[in-house]
Formats: structure tokens, sequence, C-alpha cells
């Protein structure tokens, strides 16, 4: 019998590994593919070899010497900082007050916010094509931070009220009672602990921001705001003939690295678990 | 320190239901009151309004004779302990007592030394650079209480502190928190629902039922002359035992035989224009087994016989519990402390009366058992609406 209930969750362990490590390939396949591309020379590129047989940094060393790339990068991080920003704070702001307070519209502006997060995207392009032209706002930075804090804030309102819903109310009232304008006990009590809650948050901003094409292809015309995602498909080889595939690989390596960096970055700060010991439990 | 005064005191919530009403009391300098009544009686919610944390919908609300109905919170210089401690989880223990002072802009120097004073009052001198997840509850509890004390506010306000403590802490905290009113000196008021912290702690308990104060008075007080029938069962472990009866010929009919009445009793009773049919409420401490007792100590009680269902023996004394042939005595009150306290209908056969006998008795369960007791310590209650009918005070 012991041998058994020792084998048994053993078994099951591998079983368990092996289907981690199929879901794991299945999703790293396709990235790899790329990261491999990006370093292949243009000979080989076609060789269907998944490790390159000639490694190369050309294709690196290629798009940032174009100024198309780097000017994209740089709108790219831009636009998505500006926006994520703006669109956590209003969040972090409008969450609170739906997670605390009771307001007349409090519902309506719950059920707004879920009806924006559901709207088609593709939908809006066209009419906000001919609003930012009408209104100057095509092919600039503010137009498409803009629409990005539109389509973010119902993601970030619904993250940080569940996390506001988290920490209790009687810290609240504790720091009044100590003597904290609602302003202090805000700054000192309860942003503190909706920390972790603000940058989970802000990543997810970040990377939908980040991650963008629809808005980026439609109401770009040129790099003066057009972002990576954008630029990628407008990349050229040194004739127009040439295939640019090799950049377009090292490029989409690089606008990656930013978005793991971030995750790694914050992670730490994702911690569970960081209001135990408030209240009882 | 300081003296609260509440004045009519009313909370209305804006769909009109009416959570506390008309709330007169007037609370000493260095007073420890206690607020206690079954869950949703408004004693919370009267604690809140004092705080500041809730609106006053009507009446007045002084503080030192001030008015304060329209400050807030920070601007009363009071301090409350919570029900969950509500501390701050990313401070240390430290810096959860000494937030008050920095909010106070007190200089660092100040805060240290209070803090450290703080932390010698409650033995918490060695915890002072620990999260509060990394402490007990006992230790969180003090912490919660070193927090309010470190700025040496105009009073205290406690909901439920020992709540949340296990059985045998509760008891020594109970202790300590008593001692630590008394060395301070400060004003005190204290919310529970544990009628047995609300007799041992306070100065004064007041008695709240449905938004309503009931009664105001010393715990002993409270205890031998409850102003109704909901004080009178609410007060008091074991509770009081409830039986219907009949006021006839200066006597006094009852499932436990008749008997007459005491001259003490029959001129309160005349005097209070007693129904004829009335609610005898008795304590279990005024039982005795009949054995027990000298015959000449009978007089001026009644006997009665009944099996013994089951017997606690406590050691010091015993308590007996009997179920006694007809009816129940029934009235809003008794219905809604049976409630309070989870009482099932599983008994539904008779009455049940609880009797503390002395340690002597013979008393075996499932044996007769001949029980005296005292008629002239009994109470009468008119069950319409629950006032004592012996209510001398």
């Amino acid at each position: 019998m012991a041998a058994i209930g020792s084998a048994a969750p053993a078994g099951a362990k591998a079983r368990w590994g092996l289907v981690d490590i199929a879901v794991v390939i299945y999703a790293l396949v396709p990235v790899l593919w790329i990261v491999s591309l990006s370093f292949k020379t243009k000979e080989t590129l076609t060789d269907g070899n998944f490790i390159p047989r000639s490694w190369t940094w050309q294709n690196y060393v290629d798009i940032f010497n174009t100024n198309e790339f780097i000017r994209a990068l740089v709108n790219s991080i831009g636009i998505a900082l500006i926006a994520t920003v703006i669109a956590v704070v209003l969040g972090t702001m409008a969450a609170y007050a739906i997670a605390r307070l009771d307001f007349p519209g409090k519902q309506v502006l719950v059920g707004v916010s879920l009806l924006i997060a559901m709207f088609p995207q593709v939908s809006l392009v066209s009419p906000l094509f001919e609003m930012e032209r009408g209104l100057g706002l095509f092919d600039t930075w503010p137009g498409l931070i803009l629409p990005y804090i539109t389509f973010a804030l119902p993601l970030a309102i619904y993250t940080l009220s569940a996390f506001f819903r988290e920490i209790p109310w009687e810290l609240e009232k504790a720091a009044k009672m100590d003597g904290a304008t609602p302003a202090q006990a805000f700054r000192r009590v309860i942003a503190p602990l909706a920390a972790p809650g603000v940058f989970t948050t802000a990543i997810l901003v970040f990377i939908f921001c980040w991650n963008d094409f629809l808005f980026a292809i439609s109401l770009t015309s040129t790099e003066s705001s057009r972002t990576v995602p954008a630029a990628l498909s407008f990349f050229t080889g040194s004739s127009q003939f040439e295939d640019p595939t090799g950049t377009v690989c090292a490029a989409a390596v690089v606008i990656t690295i930013p978005i793991i960096l971030f995750v790694l970055f914050f992670q730490r700060r994702i911690v569970a678990g960081l209001t135990s010991g408030a209240v009882k439990g | 320190m300081a003296e609260i005064v509440l004045d009519k005191v009313t909370k209305r919530y804006p769909d009109g239901a009416l959570a506390v009403s008309d709330v007169d009391i007037e609370i000493a300098d260095g007073e420890f009151v206690i607020l206690v009544g079954p869950s949703g009686c408004g004693k919370s919610t009267t604690l809140n309004m004092i705080a500041g944390l809730e609106d006053i919908s009507d009446g007045e609300l002084r503080i030192d004779g001030k008015r304060v109905n329209e400050k807030a919170p920070k601007d009363r210089d009071i301090a409350m302990v919570f029900q969950s401690y509500a501390l701050y989880p990313h401070m240390s223990v430290r810096e959860n007592m000494a937030f008050p002072l920095r909010l106070a802009k007190m200089d660092d120097a100040t805060v240290q030394r209070k803090v450290d004073d703080a932390a010698r009052i409650l033995d918490l001198t060695q915890h002072l650079d620990r999260k509060p997840a990394n402490l007990s509850g006992g230790q969180r509890q003090r912490v919660a209480m070193g927090r309010a004390i470190v700025r040496s506010p105009k009073a205290f306000l406690m909901d439920e502190p020992l709540s949340n403590l296990d059985a045998k802490l509760r008891v020594q905290m109970r202790t300590s928190v008593s001692k630590l009113q008394k060395q301070l000196g400060t004003t005190t008021v204290y919310v529970t629902h544990d009628q047995t912290e609300a007799m041992t702690l306070g100065d004064r308990v007041v008695v709240m039922r449905g938004g309503l104060v009931q009664q105001i008075g010393s715990p002993q007080f409270l205890y031998e002359q409850p102003a109704n029938l909901f004080v009178a069962g609410f007060i008091g472990s074991p509770s009081m035992n409830f039986l219907p009866a009949t006021l006839e010929n200066g006597g006094l009919a009852t499932p436990l035989g008749s008997f007459p009445l005491s001259d003490r009793v029959r001129m309160l009773v005349e005097s209070a224009n007693a129904p004829r049919e009335v609610i005898m409420g008795i304590r279990p401490e005024n039982f005795e087994d009949a054995h027990v007792l000298d015959p000449s100590a009978q007089s001026g009680g009644g006997t009665f016989t009944a099996t013994v269902d089951v017997l606690e023996s406590m050691g010091s004394d015993k308590f007996a519990y009997f179920t006694i042939e007809g009816e129940t005595a029934t009235s809003a009150e008794l219905d809604e402390l049976a409630a309070d306290a989870g009482a099932n209908e599983l008994t539904a056969s008779g009455p049940q009366i609880v009797t503390r006998l002395s340690a002597a008795s013979l008393a075996k369960p499932g044996e007769d058992l001949d029980v005296w007791f005292d008629a002239d310590k009994i109470q009468l209650f008119d069950p319409a609406d629950g006032r004592n009918l012996t209510y001398a005070g």
C-alpha cells in the first residue's frame, strides 16, 4: 500500500510536468522562432532551421541605424507611459470612489465603463479618424493618448476597485480617529496598501497601450507619432524589393524587452497578503 | 479628559430607518461607561456618532460643554479602539503607535518618549519593531490600545475591543483594560454585547434595545432593580427565570404554586397599578435546596418539587435545571432576548428554570428535589409593556 501511495503522486506529478512543458513549448515556439529569425543572415533566412547556422547582429544594427525605428520607439515609450500615468491616476480616484462612497449615478458609472470595455474598437476607428482630422489631433501624440486612456480606464477602474475593496474600511476610520484628514488618510494609509494593485494595473494598462496596433496604424500617418507596432508594418529593406523579415523580427524582439523588464521589475511589488495583520484573521 | 453629554441624540438613515433615537447620556469626567445590548440595538452607531464617524441626525453632542456635532473626528481629540484593531499593516508597532503623534506634528524626541512610555505600560517594548502580521491576537489588541493612549486624548471609545480574543485572554485583558482606565483616569465609552463585560468593567452601564436606552445605572443597580423585562433578562448570567403568574387575593398564583406576596412586594405592586396577569421574574440564586435550609429560614418563601433535568456542579455551587409544568411566559421582550441568545424551541413542554443551589445540595439528575425560593426577591413585570411593577428605584 505504501509503495502505491507514494508512487501515485509521483506519477501524477510527472504527468502534470509533461503537460506544463507541452504548454510552455506551445506558447514559446513562435517567440523563439522570431528570436531565431532575427539572428539569421539574409542568406539563411529561409533555410528552415530553427537554430541559425550563421549568427549575426546585423539586423539589430540595421534597425538602430534607421531613424524610422528609433523615432517609433520614442513615440511608443512616450505615448504608453503618458497614457498609463493618466489612466492609473484617474482610475485610482474613480475606483476609490466606487469602492468606498455612495453617490448617485454610481451604478451608471460602473455600467458605462463596462460598456466601453466591451465596445468593439474597430467600429470606432473611422469616426475617430474623421474627428481627429477635424480637431487637428490626427497624427499627434494626444491623438493616440486620448483613445488609449478611454479604453484603458475601464480596465484600470475594475482592477483597482477590486483592490480597494480588499482594504478594510476600519483602517481609514482608524486613521481619521488618529487625527488624519481624508487626504492624509488616503496618502499615508490607503495608498501604501493599494500600491500592489496600482502597480498591477499600471502594468496591464502599459501593455495594452504598448501592444496596440489598430489605433496606431489608423490614427497616424508619419513618423511624428507612429508607434513601433505600426512602424514595423512600414519596414522595408535597403531596396524596395528586399525582404525586411530579419529587421522586423529584430524590432519585434526589441519591443518585447521593455514589457519583460516591466513585469520583472514590478513583480516584487505584486505581493499578495500585504494587508495581512491589519485586522483579525 | 472630558465629560461627554449626549442630548437627545438621534440617528436616522436616509431610507428612514431609525437606528438610535433620543439618547440622553451624561458621562462624567473620568467615568467608564458601557453601552450594552443585543446586536442591532444601536450601540455601535451611538459610539460612531460620538467619534464623528457617523453624522448625528438630531440632538446635540457636547464634549467639555462644547457642541461638536459638526466637528470632524480629528478635531474632537478622542481615540478609538476598533473590534478588528485596524492596525496599519505596512507600519511597525512603533510606527503604528507613533502615527497619531506624527499627524499632530510632534518632534521626534517627544514621539519617541511617548511611544516608549505607552509600550512600557502595555508591555510591548520588545515588540516595537515588529509588524502587526507577526503579532498574536492579544499583542495586536494591546497595540491598538497603545495607539489610543499614546496621545492622551480627552476620551477613549472602544468598540467591542475584546470580542476577537479567546475566552481566557479576554478575561485577562478585561482586567488590564479596567486597570489601565483607572490608572489613566480617562473618560471611556465601551461598547459590548457581552453582559459579563458590561457588569465587570463599567462604572455605569447603559442598556440599549432597538435604538432606545432602556436603563442607565451602576451594574449592581441594574441587576437588582431592572426597569423592565428586557433589562432583567439581559443582565445576569445565567439569566433571570420568567414565569407567568396571576395576582389574586394578595397572593400570587404561579406554575411553582401559590404563595402570599411579601409586604414590600405588595406595596410596590399596588402603587404600580398592576394588571391581574403578570410575569414573575426570579434570579437563579434566589432558589435553594429545601433540605439544606433550616425550616425557620424557609418562612417568607414557597416550596415546590420538580425533577432535576440537568445538574452542573461548579464546585462552589450547583446549577440545577428544571422543567415546570404549565404555561411559558410570553412577551415581545422575552422573544427578542431568546432570539439574541440563540435559544431553540426544542423544549416546548413547559417553562425551564435555572436555580443556583448550595454545594451542599444532594440534588441528582433525574430525581425529584424540593426547592425553596425567596418570595421577597421576586420581580413582577407587566406582560403588555414589560415595565417592572416592583421597581423601587
